[in-house]
């Protein structure tokens, strides 16, 4: 086999990594260069340092470190039965380029996974090592996310914590017989495990730093999942449900969601229609009702028709109001921060400026005009000193009026 | 209070600021001015980036001194930190904007709270813009490196839009503290050599390196990391505006992969296409449709599709690799020696052909001329994926209680991964229909043994059937 060059290995391994949603470099401890002997920087908040056409931030070099696998996943372009291209680079080389980039500003650090080459274990050394020389030999302090392998050695999954401030392993498909039909080489019992004991490994660092201040740190910005959509038959209250519970059970910092995507030599058991882009927002708008709008998992699931599918037309906090219209409408000069935060149309900022701004004085429509994007959306669900919708919440075609009419729906190129 | 008014009746003030994000020198002259209790409208501000046009400013005029006792000016912590940041952008109004609101807060201390307020809302919004510029400069700004007294140096040219350059420096020192790098801006330029930062004038485009060959390992990766199936040109444009694109050198890329993409989500879709549309409705129909099947190259080779063969009903389904030679010239499966061997076996076992149904992993026949003869070929994995159809309607219709797969490609093509028929064999496993899957070696294996080892394994083989046998029995008598 011919030598590939280090660009030509760059453009195979870069292309399989595509597939891992997650870019994030934020929420880790702060640290800098300064003192060291090396480069690099984390100051909470993450960067993005450039945007690809696809909407996606590129904030990491996200890479593998092999495209070689011994994995048979259906829905995955490096499964062993792909007719890909393959490419492995050395831990080294990912240094030299993870460095190289940084030091031009290209990114904030790297984001390293790997197909499984020999064994688990054999493939989460090579992973570590590249964080360790990083670290070590470089004294590279910028941000590090390494893709952990769940059947590895529970002592190198520890290990990937010490170097790394993210660790993530993949639930891959939201439902157990999902991932036994698509990826029949995993199993979820060892995938839960796994995020089971970093979990364990991560709450004890905590704790340790609590009481002695040079406890090594683990993994400081916790860890996170990613779940493919669209390829097994689950529904989005399904996967609602499913990663309320990994939310619980592991404290995730994320669950990702990844609409499953046409892939290059797909296999021939995956679906053919891939599911709307649209779907994996209105994921990603649940799981913030979740996190940050105070929504219980079930409350979200009631958004979503009988089918169990959020509607894609509207957002769900939306859908969630208008089916329980009795909810509202809600004063925004007496009710508590909570219903507030119900309000379509309303973010957590509006809800704080409008929470500060009464205690001020009564606050009218225009004022919260001034506070939030658009108040027709806002209007028939809010009650100020100067506005009370009028039977608003009991038309029927309250949704009709809210949502522009569809346009035109283009007709689906590939339909 | 005699002076005061006079100096109302008399014009405007200008203050000259030492530069435009000169926070300190704004803040001394407007504690000078609510002290001297001067109303906004009577100042003009002024820095050397803002060149006011105020003709009837009194330009030298002496700032007035605030009487003695007058209160020190009450600012709430909230107003502080906003104004650093409005000092920053470049709209010439924000002085008057920070005096009046700063004056407003004499009478009516908690206004900051207030976020309704008109004044407020101004001062929000253009803190907002200069934070999304100095998060933009420490994303976008992109460094070069060039060689400097025969030391490396890091260079970028970067265009804010904001007086930002001295706010962000600290960014770049903490993060790049070992590095000796400048960033050139039209505004200013800094400079660190690794121990201490250095300001200087404006630069121009052509003071900056023109390139650096790492950033054609960048493009590349640009254009890989990009995924032309899920194309997002607004989600881009929003967190990356044009304006930007300029310096920034992967972003010559983006015409081309945005133009490409749908051609290249096409080509993806196509090739993984196996849209069968419905299946058909009986086992005939199943065996018109393979004749026509040309999802993948087996099916495209010339060869006779060869469908399976049995009582529609059968308790019994087995399941070969692919049609061989005779049976591809024959139409029928399980008719050449390997088929033979196995009718031997089955009848052995106590297994009539009134109660099994045999068929094929694969419809069509996988081979390589060799001369006159055609050699068999293993069917790939992808190839047995895409044929799964045809067998997976196979068994809706005949339905059987016990499926015996022959085989790896078999065992694959009902259990859709790779299993070792060594390890798995003798040991039953429930299909999603509830049926039973056995799994045993293909009789062609058996074939191609000799002497001793043969025999080895034909017993096994015998042994698999007769198990699968008594089963049948078992799940049989359960109806």
């Amino acid at each position: 086999m011919s030598q590939l060059t280090v660009l030509e290995r760059l453009e195979i391994l870069a292309d399989a990594a595509k597939y891992d949603a997650s870019c994030a470099s934020s929420g880790t401890t702060k640290r800098n260069s300064k003192g060291g002997k090396g480069i690099g920087s984390t100051e909470g908040m993450g960067i993005c340092h450039a945007y690809a056409p696809d909407g996606r931030c590129i904030s990491l070099l996200k890479i593998l470190l092999t495209n070689h696998c011994v994995f048979d996943c259906h829905y995955c372009v490096n499964r062993k039965s792909s007719n890909t291209r393959r490419a492995r680079f050395t831990p080294q080389e990912v240094v030299d380029l993870t460095l190289s980039f940084y030091r031009r500003n290209y990114i904030e650090g790297l984001f390293l996974s790997s197909g499984i080459v020999k064994s688990s274990s054999h493939t989460m050394e090579q992973l570590i090592e590249v964080a360790r020389i990083l670290r070590e030999e470089h004294d590279f302090r910028g941000y590090i996310h390494l893709k952990t392998i769940p059947e590895a050695d529970p002592e190198l999954v520890a290990q990937a914590g010490l170097y790394a401030d993210r660790v993530s392993i993949n639930v891959e498909l939201p439902t157990v017989a999902g991932l036994t039909r698509l990826a029949p080489d995993k199993s979820a019992p060892q995938i839960e495990g796994a995020m089971g004991s970093l979990k364990e490994a991560i709450v004890e660092a905590k704790d340790a730093r609590k009481r002695f201040r040079h406890a090594p740190k683990f993994a400081p910005a916790g860890q996170s999942t990613q779940m493919i959509v669209g390829a097994d038959a689950a529904t989005d209250a399904d996967i609602v449900g499913r990663a309320s519970t990994l939310y619980d059970r592991f404290r995730l910092r994320r669950v990702y969601y990844s609409a499953f995507s046409p892939i290059p030599d797909a296999s021939a058991v995956l679906p053919l229609k891939r599911p709307p882009l649209m779907r994996e927002h209105r994921l990603y708008q649940s799981d913030w009702l979740m996190r940050f709008y105070g929504f219980a998992p079930h409350e979200v699931q009631q958004a979503a028709g009988s089918d169990g599918m959020l509607p894609l037309d509207v957002d769900p906090k939306l859908a969630w109001a208008l089916r329980f219209r009795g909810d509202f409408p809600v004063d925004v000069n007496r009710a508590p921060r909570e219903k507030l935060l119900r309000v379509p149309g309303l973010g957590v900022k509006a809800v704080n400026a409008l929470v500060a701004a009464r205690r001020q004085r009564r606050l009218r429509l225009a004022d919260v005009g001034k506070l939030t994007v658009s108040i027709a959306k806002v209007r028939p669900f809010i009650v100020t000193e100067d506005w009370r919708p009028i039977m608003l919440t009991d038309r029927v075609d309250l949704q009709t009026l809210l949502v522009p009419a569809a346009k035109p729906a283009q007709m689906e190129l590939f339909a | 209070m005699k002076p005061f008014r006079d100096m109302r009746l008399s014009g405007a003030f200008r203050i000259e600021l030492a530069a435009p994000d000169d926070f300190e020198g704004w803040r001394d002259a407007a504690r000078r001015m609510v002290r001297a209790d001067v109303p906004p409208d009577r100042i003009t501000w002024e820095s050397p980036a803002d060149q006011g046009a105020d003709l009837f400013a009194h330009g030298g005029r002496r700032l007035p001194s605030p009487p003695a006792d007058a209160p020190q000016p009450r600012v709430s912590r909230d107003f502080l930190q906003l104004a650093q940041s409005v000092i920053l952008h470049s709209d010439s109004k924000r002085f008057s904007l920070l005096y009046r609101v700063l004056w407003r807060l004499q009478s009516c201390p908690r206004l900051m709270e207030d976020k309704a307020d008109a004044d407020v809302r101004s001062m929000e919004d253009l803190a907002r813009q200069v934070r999304r510029d100095i998060h933009k400069m420490r994303a976008f700004v992109r460094f070069r490196s060039m060689e400097d007294e025969g030391m490396e140096r890091y260079v970028a040219w970067f265009e804010p839009e904001h007086h930002i350059l001295r706010a962000n420096a600290g960014f770049f020192v903490r993060r790049f503290t070992t590095m000796q790098w400048s960033i050139l801006t039209p505004r200013g330029t800094l400079h660190w050599d690794g121990t201490a930062l250095q300001e200087g004038p404006p630069a121009t485009r052509a003071d900056a390196p023109s390139g650096d060959p790492v950033e054609v390992l960048w493009r590349k990766y640009y254009a890989s990391i990009f995924n032309p199936a899920r194309l997002k040109v607004g989600a881009m444009l929003k967190e990356m505006p044009r304006k930007y694109w300029k310096n920034m050198p992967e972003a010559a890329l983006i015409p081309e992969l945005i133009a490409g993409a749908q051609a290249r989500e096409a080509q993806m879709v196509k090739a993984g296409e196996h849209d069968f549309g419905d299946r058909p409705q009986s086992l005939g129909a199943i065996g018109e449709a393979i004749l026509a099947c040309r999802r993948c190259e087996i099916g495209c080779n010339g060869t006779r599709a060869v469908m399976g063969e049995g009582p529609s009903s059968a308790p019994l389904m087995i399941v070969g690799e692919q049609p061989g030679d005779s049976e591809e010239e024959q139409g029928r499966p399980f008719v050449g020696p390997a088929g033979r061997l196995l009718h031997s076996h089955l009848e052995e076992a106590g297994i009539s052909d009134e109660r099994t149904y045999v068929t094929n992993a694969v419809k069509h026949f996988k081979f390589v001329p060799r001369g006159k003869r055609r050699l068999h070929q293993n069917p790939t994995a992808k190839e047995i994926d895409v044929c799964r159809w045809w067998l997976d309607g196979e068994r809706v219709m005949v339905k059987p209680h016990l499926v015996l797969a022959l085989g790896a490609s078999a065992a694959r093509s009902l259990l859709g991964k790779t299993v070792s028929v060594q390890k798995v064999r003798g040991e039953p496993q429930m299909l999603d229909d509830g049926s039973e899957l056995w799994i045993t070696t293909h009789p062609s294996y058996l074939l191609r043994l000799q002497d001793n080892g043969r025999a080895e394994e034909e017993i096994k083989f015998a042994n698999d059937l007769r198990k699968v046998a008594a089963r049948l029995a078992e799940l049989s008598g359960a109806d």
